[in-house]
């Protein structure tokens, strides 16, 4: 039973990030429909940018430094990259994402080198005792971050004018354009936010352990969640992070126990398996909008 | 007012006379087309064929006059074409995105290097035949049927969702890949690969008469030759006029009595072949296999490749492979030119980071001011030339 708490808690921890991943893909595939496999390369430039900062200003105020520095850098592959390319296939615009996030990414290893760095986070690997269960402090920073966040964005498109106009872009852009929304503006401010939103899970990425050049697989994880979600909901990328986050957390407890087949380090590519089997149900995942297409 | 009735009526008056494939073309007008067939041959202008016959001899006499690691670079980049083609007609012709094919590649690496493989080794699996087509055939048929078990998902799912998962493909494969120890060798260890012997001759030792790189270099180009005509058929043929009509609309293809579902299976099942078949024949160049060599960024490259050349070409798949076995080459060259480069990997910046940047801004670069690649590059300047001095 206490294995068994300690594991879903782990889950939920690693799960918050990987959900907080997966909804910035969801707040960049509503605004341009679009998967942007960029995301791995802002989240751990997001990460490396802690690293250098935590030092001189300290870890709380490196986090919104760095969302500022990498939403900025969002912004731009926005307005050099992906505005260009309005009107042409979706996958082609996947695809440039995709070079965006090597070329992006070797930059980055260039400030990484070869060790591991540090974002100096104040956790480390302590654990705090909550009903008799030593529970590591940087779960519970990256669940209430999560919580946070996510509650942040829901007040942002319930609530603030922006955030009824991205509603609005992504639902229809050509009728939210005659209503006055600046549809480019609104998709930029996407990109920037779902930016901001990767650097910041980067920096949780990172606590405990440090970024390598490695790190940036961990963004991946958060496809099979968005999948499993449905590409368009914030509640479902919600969601499937958090099953993601669990389903790998149990994998790498009990399957070298009671699955030795599947091998070891079998936990890591356990999230594409219980990709595979949600689709093989239901194709448009679980909180997905089935599309209708008129002939 | 006209009426549908003055229109001429559109039914062939003369069905049986219209002239197909083997109708003469009419001497002295070279784009005249009288027929779907003349229009749709392999060779449909006076022009390719000749330049096809100039680019064979080329190729035949460039073993005799290269270095032999140019050779090598060259046998690399046929191998690599022969899988961009197998890409380009699921993700070009069919319109399938696929980020999988290193898994299909892989696939095709272990098998063939398994049926190769020395007998009696106790960790290490092996059927002991060498012999070229049966290894290479071997490599291709799993692949495929690999193709054929993932094609459901490619039925069910659409566009980005298919993409992803084909890319979770990707790193299911490489878990196998590292974990079966007795079929991959194992992580750090790996094991030889398939054996290119063709009638008692090791192609990759050296003979009397040429050096192991010469007959490398010839057999893959051949086997290119006979992949990219058994690819340009495919694409020409009803198979690939139904993975065009499933790519640009599918509902409009079933509507017109396209199998979607059976296209999608035959695209899956194809690329699975010609990925399977450059899996087995990549490695045997180099003779080793490693279980970490089929990430994602293999599968990148080949998209790479496919949108550098050109998406649904034959030939744009063949330029991107070649352009992209020969980048490292060139890259390597930099430091000459550019002294702040170095050649090592463990200083920055180097060499290797710059081939992964030129990957990376390549294929963004091609897609936004060139979306039809090297071959739309090569369609600009020959319509140039056609009609100069005139600007159109």
């Amino acid at each position: 039973m206490r294995d068994v708490l300690l594991t879903t808690i782990r889950g939920l921890g690693f799960g918050s990030v990987y959900a907080m991943l997966a909804v910035s893909f969801v707040i960049i595939y509503k605004s341009s429909k679009v998967i942007s496999f960029a995301q791995p390369a802002l989240m751990l430039a997001g990460a490396v940018l802690v690293s250098y900062l935590a030092g001189p200003v300290g870890f709380y105020l490196a986090v919104p430094l760095a969302a500022l520095g990498i939403a900025a850098l969002g912004l731009g592959l926005e307005r050099t990259t992906i505005r260009p390319m309005i009107g042409r296939p979706v996958f082609v615009v996947a695809i440039i994402t995709l070079g965006l996030d090597i070329a992006i990414r070797v930059v980055v290893n260039v400030f990484i080198g070869t060790d591991v760095r540090n974002v100096g986070d104040p956790w480390g690997l302590d654990t705090v005792s909550v009903a008799g269960l030593p529970i590591q402090e940087r779960y519970i920073a990256m669940v209430v971050v999560l919580v946070v966040v996510v509650g942040a964005l829901f007040a942002f498109f319930r609530y603030s004018r922006y955030g009824l106009a991205m509603r609005a872009a992504s639902l229809d852009q050509e009728t939210a354009l005659v209503q006055g929304v600046s549809v480019g503006a609104m998709t930029a401010l996407s990109w920037a936010m779902a930016g901001g939103l990767a650097a910041v899970a980067g920096a949780f990425v990172g606590a405990g352990g440090g970024v390598d050049q490695s790190t940036w697989v961990i963004a991946l994880k958060a496809l099979p969640a968005i999948i499993i979600g449905g590409l368009d909901s914030i509640e479902g990328a919600v969601v499937g992070g958090l099953l993601v986050g669990v389903v790998e957390s149990f994998f790498a407890t009990y399957q070298g126990e009671y699955l030795p087949w599947l091998g070891q380090n079998f936990s890591l590519v356990s999230p594409y398996v219980l990709l595979l089997v949600v689709l093989l149900v239901k194709p448009y995942g679980l909180f997905g909008t089935r599309e209708v297409e008129r002939v | 007012m006209t009426t549908t009735d003055d229109r001429p009526t559109t039914t062939s008056p003369s069905r049986s006379a219209a002239p197909g494939a083997k109708g003469r073309r009419p001497w002295g007008r070279p784009a005249l087309y009288t027929g779907y067939g003349q229009d749709m041959a392999l060779l449909n202008t006076g022009a390719k064929k000749a330049a096809l016959g100039v680019l064979m001899v080329l190729a035949l006499l460039l073993p005799f006059v290269l270095e032999d690691d140019l050779l090598r670079l060259l046998a690399t980049g046929a191998v690599l074409a022969i899988g961009a083609i197998g890409l380009n007609l699921v993700t070009g012709y069919a319109g399938q995105v696929s980020l999988g094919h290193a898994f299909f590649l892989g696939i095709g690496a272990y098998t063939a290097a398994v049926v190769s493989g020395e007998t009696g080794d106790e960790d290490l699996y092996g059927f002991g035949i060498t012999f070229l087509p049966v290894w290479l055939l071997a490599g291709g048929a799993m692949a495929a049927l690999v193709g054929l078990v993932v094609s459901p998902l490619a039925s069910r799912l659409r566009g980005l969702y298919l993409a992803i998962v084909t890319l979770g493909l990707v790193f299911l494969g490489e878990h196998v890949f590292r974990e079966w120890d007795a079929v991959t060798g194992g992580v750090g260890v790996g094991r030889p690969a398939a054996d290119p012997v063709l009638f008692g001759v090791d192609l990759s030792r050296s003979t009397a008469s040429f050096s192991a790189d010469q007959q490398l270099y010839l057999l893959m180009t051949g086997l290119l030759v006979l992949f990219a005509l058994l690819g340009r058929n495919i694409a020409r043929s009803a198979i690939g006029r139904s993975f065009a009509a499933v790519r640009d609309r599918d509902i409009a293809a079933e509507v017109t009595g396209v199998d979607v579902r059976k296209a999608k299976r035959l695209a899956f099942v194809i690329s699975g072949f010609y990925a399977g078949c450059a899996g087995a024949l990549l490695y045997s160049i180099s003779g080793y296999l490693d279980p970490s060599s089929f990430g994602l960024l293999v599968s990148v490259q080949f998209v790479a490749m496919v949108l550098i050349g050109g998406v649904a070409t034959i030939s744009g798949s063949i330029m991107g492979a070649y352009f992209i076995a020969i980048l490292p080459r060139l890259t390597r060259e930099l430091p000459e030119y550019l002294p702040f480069l170095s050649s090592s990997a463990t200083e920055f910046p180097n060499v290797f980071q710059v081939e992964t940047l030129l990957y990376g801004l390549l294929i963004v670069a091609f897609l936004i001011f060139e979306p039809r690649g090297l071959f739309g590059v090569w369609v600009r300047a020959r319509n140039y030339w056609k009609s100069w001095p005139f600007s159109y």
